[in-house]
């Protein structure tokens, strides 16, 4: 029998995967269709569900009102479970730009956006958007104002956090379809705008 | 002493915004998670998931990818809490190799 | 037989608070940055069971009054150029906190 090396790590943890999996089945801890209906699951959330609660806020402001005040009941109003963890919805205004962020792992509203991006994970981003997050933001390409404060959320334990980013000007003739189509998973994030309308 | 995965505020190198899709075998290990946390269950706590990875060292913590550090620590998990033992894992992954290796 | 009451909560929006400066070894949510550092209680999140005990499998409880403190950026950054009002809010567990 090969001696796994480092070169070869990527196969040893796949392998591992599928050995604790079939293990597991066995002893009857669950069954290999629980498995793939988790897979199904977690590929059917996307960032499609946070624009659609972006949406639904800009066009009605009670919604608005009901999700900054409890973001896990407006989610599950529009059909979105979260699940035990908390959701707290965090309001960009002319004055105050959010971003959130895991310092300590990768704590993530998947329940909403579904599996973070790379670079959400990487020690890069979680390292310095806490120090330096103007930096970090203009290194997506997103600049904030020197008057604009920004606020860093680090998703430390049982809160998750999504961004209601600021309406794109000129967007007043769309409906609630058009509008969550310029909500991007970044803007949910913090790290860019809501795209303009022109880019719809 | 500051611990590895502790690392907000220390100097890092340019966010690069990578897209990465997800492999069939890591969102399988993200089902593992689930399942075995969820109230049914209750083999694993996510802050035993948590801790199992902040004990790597940090040149592990660095090399390995995310799901690499989460399936360690799932089986590190399971196995402390004498879910599974190591020899059963041993032999079993042993099997798989041998049936990779003809197919 | 049920669970302990969860822990009362010593702290309310608006007050002042000083994170701990301590060095315990083990499982902690408390990030080594905003240690030592004061901020203002921003929200009460509720009661949870404390992850530096549930890392060990075991229950955590009583439930363990959870904040979000909101720290300036130039308390916690000496050099810090930004926007004054630019700021951090980390999730802190009360047992972590003290008056500040």
């Amino acid at each position: 029998m090969k001696q796994t090396d480092e070169a070869d790590s990527r196969g040893y943890y796949r392998r591992m995967q599928s050995a604790i999996e079939e293990l597991l089945i066995l002893k009857g801890v669950f069954s290999g269709a629980d498995v793939e209906r988790e897979v199904k699951a977690m590929d059917s959330r996307n960032p499609g569900r946070g624009a659609k609660m972006v949406a639904r806020a800009w066009v009605d402001p009670a919604y608005k009102a009901r999700a900054l005040h409890n973001g896990s009941a407006a989610a599950e109003e529009l059909g979105f479970a979260v699940g035990p963890l908390r959701l707290i919805v965090l309001e960009d205004t002319p004055r105050v730009h959010n971003v959130i962020v895991c310092t300590l792992c990768s704590c993530y509203p998947r329940m909403l956006l579904g599996l973070p991006p790379e670079w959400y994970k990487s020690s890069n981003y979680r390292s310095r958007v806490v120090r330096e997050p103007r930096t970090v933001l203009q290194e997506f390409g997103t600049r904030i104002p020197d008057d604009v404060e920004i606020r860093v959320h680090d998703s430390t334990a049982d809160m998750r956090y999504m961004v209601l980013p600021l309406r794109p000007a000129g967007t007043e003739g769309l409906d609630e379809e058009q509008l969550a189509g310029l909500v991007t998973r970044d803007s949910l994030i913090g790290v860019a705008m809501a795209k303009a309308a022109a880019q719809a | 002493m500051r611990s590895h995965h502790d690392m907000g505020g220390r100097p890092a190198g340019k966010c690069e915004p990578s897209e990465h899709e997800y492999e069939l075998w890591e969102k399988r290990v993200d089902a593992l998670m689930m399942l075995l946390s969820d109230k049914e269950r209750q083999l694993l706590k996510v802050d035993e998931l948590r801790r199992n990875i902040e004990s790597l060292g940090a040149d592990a913590y660095d090399r390995m990818g995310y799901y690499e550090r989460w399936m360690h620590s799932i089986c590190q998990t399971l196995i402390q809490r004498g879910v599974i033992s190591i020899d059963e894992l041993g032999r079993k992954m042993a099997e798989l190799e041998a049936r990779d290796g003809r197919a | 037989m049920g669970a302990p009451e969860p822990l009362p909560a010593r702290f309310a929006p608006g007050a002042r608070v000083q994170v701990r400066r301590a060095d315990p070894p083990g499982h902690v949510r408390t990030p080594w940055y905003c240690r030592g550092h004061a901020g203002v209680i921003e929200r009460i999140c509720g009661s949870f069971a404390n992850p530096e005990e549930l890392a060990y499998n075991r229950d955590g409880l009583p439930a363990q009054p959870l904040y979000r403190v909101r720290f300036s950026c130039r308390e916690l950054w000496q050099d810090y150029a930004g926007n004054a009002g630019d700021a951090v809010e980390i999730e802190i567990f009360q047992h972590w906190l003290e008056p500040a």
